[in-house]
């Protein structure tokens, strides 16, 4: 689906949305009030210059924005794969815009992602899997790596790869394996709306400063150890 | 397996870190030798790794400061590198690594002309320790035993004290890597940039011990 007609659906009461390269930074207007928009686009390969593109729109608008929930539009075909990136440590420019996000809820301002089409490994964590809430529109991939690349880190052949990724939730592309084990909320049909003023809603009656996967994925039935070994390592209260 | 994290790999630390929250020490030391998310188990490896991000962030909102320990074999990688550069301070010794593809993913996928995971040498200029520190990627360079990365992670519990991010030194620290980006823009090895940072003669940094390394960087912000 193309970006203006996600925006368009999105946010029939407006939106001013700017587009540098592959990121997506700008305004929207709903019936809650003015909503943040930011993301990648075209499946974006995230390099410094997108992650600092992305974190210089967070901190600005937590700066003159109070509260203003943030809507994140991910396409991302994970972090850029480029010796001259990992020169000035990639992974340092990704923390730094995870934390923007993370700054930002811990200054009230609620926030959702929704994947538009591609959701990839380091790009994914650094800013989409940060948000409050992750939605999914149908038919986007959801990975960690290319099977190649895979094949040849763990030595697996390629066929076996693709044949285990046809059926295996744990290890297969997919928003709704992401769903079983709580890191996705829903997939969507279509982007619209009543869904965005809903989600948005929602998130506002919650408090969301806890993490809440773990338990999404052990209730949904698809990540049952996760739950159950984090709390066997914490103290039972009065201990 | 690398120090790969799994489901179960990311619910132990993320268990440990909700552990400091209640307990509240003095900090948590966090020993990193990870290639990152493991693949065999690739969907709830990535959701750990965020969960792991979170949980650290959470610590650290919490006045607990959580110190990076890189000196394995496997150095830092993949998600594990962002969780690291999302710590207080990292503490690398020079024969870790910290990044965030590994160079034979890279080669890989975008051919050995952009990065030769044979060369060793070039792997360390790029991801190594030595690079990281003078680069300022790392608070500290360790040398390559546990004595050592003990007493630098003692000195740097009683250095930090608070350590709190807000938007003021998340605002100073983006207008820091924007500058940095500007300047080193299209450089592809850490020769270039140690000789554009005025260290005379790069090609002998490789070389240099411990010692060394920390007297160069004095110098070079003195």
């Amino acid at each position: 689906m193309m970006l203006e007609t996600i925006l368009d659906e999105l946010f029939p009461d407006g939106h001013s949305v700017r587009l540098a390269g592959k990121t997506i930074t700008g305004e929207a207007a709903t019936p809650l009030g003015t909503v943040a928009v930011l993301g990648t686009t075209d499946a974006a390969a995230m390099d410094h210059v997108i992650a600092l593109g992305l974190s210089a729109f967070i901190l600005e608008t937590v700066a003159h924005h109070p509260e203003r929930p943030f809507v994140y539009l991910v396409d991302t075909s994970g972090q850029a794969l480029s010796r001259s990136e990992e020169l000035l440590c990639l992974n340092g420019s990704l923390a730094h815009l995870a934390e923007c996000v993370d700054l930002a809820r811990r200054r009230g301002h609620p926030s959702l992602s929704l994947v538009t089409a591609n959701a990839v490994s380091g790009g994914f964590l650094s800013y989409g899997l940060m948000a409050d809430r992750v939605f999914a529109l149908n038919d986007t991939q959801v990975r960690v790596m290319d099977l190649r690349a895979m094949s040849r880190v763990t030595k697996i052949e390629h066929e076996r790869l693709v044949e285990l990724a046809g059926h295996s939730p744990i290890f297969a592309p997919g928003a709704e394996n992401y769903v079983q084990m709580g890191a996705v909320e829903a997939v969507l049909g279509l982007p619209s709306a009543d869904w965005l003023v809903g989600a948005l809603t929602a998130l506002k009656q919650e408090a969301v400063l806890r993490d809440h996967r773990m338990e999404s994925g052990f209730s949904r039935g698809g990540r049952l150890l996760a739950k159950p070994i984090a709390l066997s390592i914490q103290p039972a209260p009065g201990t | 397996m690398g120090g790969a994290v799994g489901e179960i790999h990311g619910a132990k630390i993320v268990g440990l870190l909700r552990r400091a929250l209640l307990e509240e020490p003095r900090a948590v030391l966090f020993l990193i030798d990870s290639g990152g998310v493991r693949l065999h188990e690739a969907n709830a490896g990535l959701i750990a790794i965020s969960e792991i991000m979170r949980a650290v962030l959470e610590v650290r909102a919490g006045g607990i400061p959580v110190l990076a320990l890189v000196g394995g074999s496997c150095g830092a990688f993949g998600g594990m590198g962002i969780v690291a550069k999302l710590c207080s301070a990292v503490l690398i010794s020079e024969e870790g690594r910290l990044a965030l593809s590994g160079p034979e993913v890279i080669e890989t996928v975008a051919g050995v002309e952009e990065f030769d995971s044979k060369d060793r040498a070039l792997v360390w200029r790029v991801t190594g320790g030595k690079h990281r520190y003078l680069m300022g990627d790392c608070a500290e360079l360790v040398e390559d035993d546990v004595a050592s990365f003990r007493e630098a992670a003692v000195a740097c519990v009683t250095a930090v004290t608070h350590d709190v991010s807000t938007l003021e030194s998340l605002q100073a620290r983006q207008h820091r890597l924007e500058q940095r980006i500007e300047r080193f823009a299209g450089f592809n090895d850490g020769l270039d940039v140690w000789r554009s940072l005025g260290i005379e003669q790069p090609e002998s940094v490789p070389m240099l011990d411990r010692g060394a390394t920390v007297a160069l960087k004095g110098r070079m912000e003195a």
